[in-house]
């Protein structure tokens, strides 16, 4: 019920005015989400991957959530771009994310730990679904990232529940 | 961080026409209300009210005169029954914690509906520090009181009812007076008061009619300067203060009265009533082109409160569906068009306006929820821009949004 001065900084609002890498990607070789329209914000990412290689060859994404959210989500597309998987796992953290950006206002920092929640479950996804075993840097345990997204996807269904259905709504 | 504001206003720069709708969280003062008040800083009555020389006597005339001004706006009996206070907040404050400490012994339990203003609903709630205990009455979808919920639970215990005559977020007309024949009923004891800052100046609205014991007004919200508001109390009934200093004019807040404050807030009441029927036509006519005009654009949107005449003349509530609210407010900030939303972005547990969820909209309804509020100072030129710029900023925030964030 708190309101937060929100003062974005230029980069983002380069971001959110201009998205990178914005819309469906039709031929992903992974897509991932993370969020729920419940807590407003929710991200989908579309991953091509150089399977040779395994190397993020082009990757776009969707984001239903604020302007910090839209940014953070488009940028993390930009940074992965031609990273291995390994270092695209590896390198790219929450607050790897937020420097690259500028900086966010603190209640905004989980907008870029869900871009990266959803990142990672993009690439473990490619691997489960593929059937490759999962190479060693895989860890097996969520990371602190997708743990968030869950905590808030998990959040988002406690909230849910305690609403009245509209139908009861006279 | 203030580097960053500093760049984002310049991103504002070139735009050409500029409408203010988010008249619930502050307003434009006209200048007319402005003229009224400057004298009072320099000029006369910079006195301090309560002192023996002619810069005090003439500011204790000039706060008389508001006094009665505004308890004639609101019907009240004698002007001592009217006390200032620095906004509604302090208002709403004063009424619920003055009115719980002095009739603590009668009994420890306050009844406010569940879509109170946040002033309201965490003061009732912090009272329980004290002792006391808070029921809310549920709404229905458009915002109305159950009125037989509010008949089952006032009881012997009860001291306080406080429910708003006019949602601030819905628009949604309440039936005070049904409310507090219903209360009076079943305990004659039992106070009622009523956040009147949504009613007052757009809907008629007067004490007596409707036997409150207590109201609160805002001088913001009928485009008066933002730090003034008032608290009436029926004569006769026991209150006490909150904060303690010198006492002056009133006896319910102490220290030195704000007269410039005081004579903008009561020349925006004069502006506001003196043609009281055209002006909420105005801003009736206004807001209706504003609905209108989304509605024959846009697709998926959801009207939030009633339709008709138990609704506000000014209040304009819409969710865009699959549309992010902040998202949408910096969208159309840019486009010279300022809104605020139900959207609850700003938290790490993200909830939506608590008066949308009560009616039973989903959070992402919540979350695309947009508030406006016409004044009568809005000209068709002002919806006819909005209109021209709102259908494309929510097309664009919904083309980011793409397949992602349908529930």
């Amino acid at each position: 019920m708190s309101r937060i001065p929100l003062p974005y900084n230029p980069k983002v609002m380069d971001l959110f005015r201009n998205p990178k890498n914005l819309g469906k990607m039709e031929d992903a070789t992974v897509v991932a989400v993370a969020g729920n329209p419940a807590c407003g914000d929710m991200i989908t990412f579309y991953l091509k991957i150089d399977e040779a290689k395994q190397v993020v060859e082009r990757a776009t994404f969707e984001s239903y959530g604020c302007a910090a959210n839209i940014a953070t989500s488009s940028i993390v597309t930009e940074m992965i771009k031609g990273l291995t998987l390994e270092a695209a796992w590896n390198d790219i953290t929450w607050k790897k994310v937020t420097e690259e950006i500028g900086g966010l206002p603190s209640v905004k920092f989980h907008c870029g730990v869900l871009a990266v929640g959803a990142l990672k479950r993009a690439i473990r996804q490619y691997f489960t679904q593929k059937k490759i075993e999962a190479p060693n840097w895989l860890q097996k345990e969520h990371t602190f990232e997708e743990k968030q997204a869950l905590e808030e996807e998990e959040l988002a269904k406690t909230l849910s529940k305690r609403l009245k259905p509209e139908a009861e709504k006279k | 961080m203030v580097e960053n504001v500093k760049e984002l206003l310049r991103l504002h720069e070139g735009i050409t026409h500029e409408v203010y709708l988010d008249n619930e969280n502050s307003s434009i003062v006209p200048k007319e209300v402005i003229d009224a008040m400057l004298p009072y800083y320099n000029k006369k009555a910079y006195g301090n009210p309560t002192l023996t020389h002619k810069p005090g006597w003439e500011a204790f005339e000039v706060i008389m005169d508001s006094f009665q001004r505004i308890a004639n706006y609101i019907g009240a009996k004698i002007l001592e029954e009217i006390t200032f206070t620095p906004s509604e907040t302090e208002a709403n404050n004063l009424a619920i914690m003055g009115s719980c400490f002095a009739q603590k012994l009668k009994g420890k339990k306050i009844v406010i509906s569940e879509i109170e203003p946040i002033n309201v609903l965490q003061t009732a709630e912090m009272m329980s520090k004290f002792g006391f205990s808070t029921i809310k009455i549920p709404v229905n979808n458009e915002g109305f009181i159950d009125l037989e919920k509010l008949k089952d639970v006032i009881d012997k215990e009860t001291i306080l009812v406080s429910i708003s005559s006019v949602s601030n977020e819905l628009g949604t007309i309440q039936p005070i007076k049904e409310s507090v024949d219903i209360v009076k009923s079943k305990n004659p004891q039992t106070l009622f008061h009523t956040d009147a800052s949504d009613a007052y100046g757009r809907i008629r609205f007067n004490v007596q009619e409707l036997n409150v014991d207590l109201a609160t007004v805002s001088s913001y919200k009928i485009q008066g300067p933002r730090g003034m508001g008032a608290l009436y109390l029926r004569e006769g009934i026991n209150m006490e203060r909150i904060l303690e200093g010198q006492i002056g004019t009133q006896k319910l807040w102490p220290g030195v009265e704000n007269t410039p404050l005081i004579v903008g807030f009561t020349k925006a009441s004069d502006l506001a009533f003196e043609k009281f029927d055209s002006n909420a036509n105005k801003m009736r006519m206004l807001r209706d082109k504003l609905v209108d005009g989304i509605f024959g654009e846009l697709d998926d949107l959801r009207f939030n409160g009633p339709k008709g005449d138990k609704r506000s003349p000014d209040n304009a509530n819409i969710s865009f569906l699959r549309c992010e609210g902040e998202a949408l407010t910096i969208e159309l900030s840019l486009k010279g068009v300022y809104v605020s939303s139900g959207s609850a972005c700003s938290r790490r547990l993200l909830q939506p306006s608590h008066v949308l969820v009560a009616i039973g909209r989903r959070f992402s309804e919540a979350h695309g929820s947009i508030l406006m509020k016409t004044t009568r100072a809005h000209t068709e030129e002002d919806i006819a821009y909005v209109l021209e710029v709102l259908p494309t900023a929510v097309n664009r925030i919904r083309g980011i949004v793409g397949s992602t964030g349908t529930d």
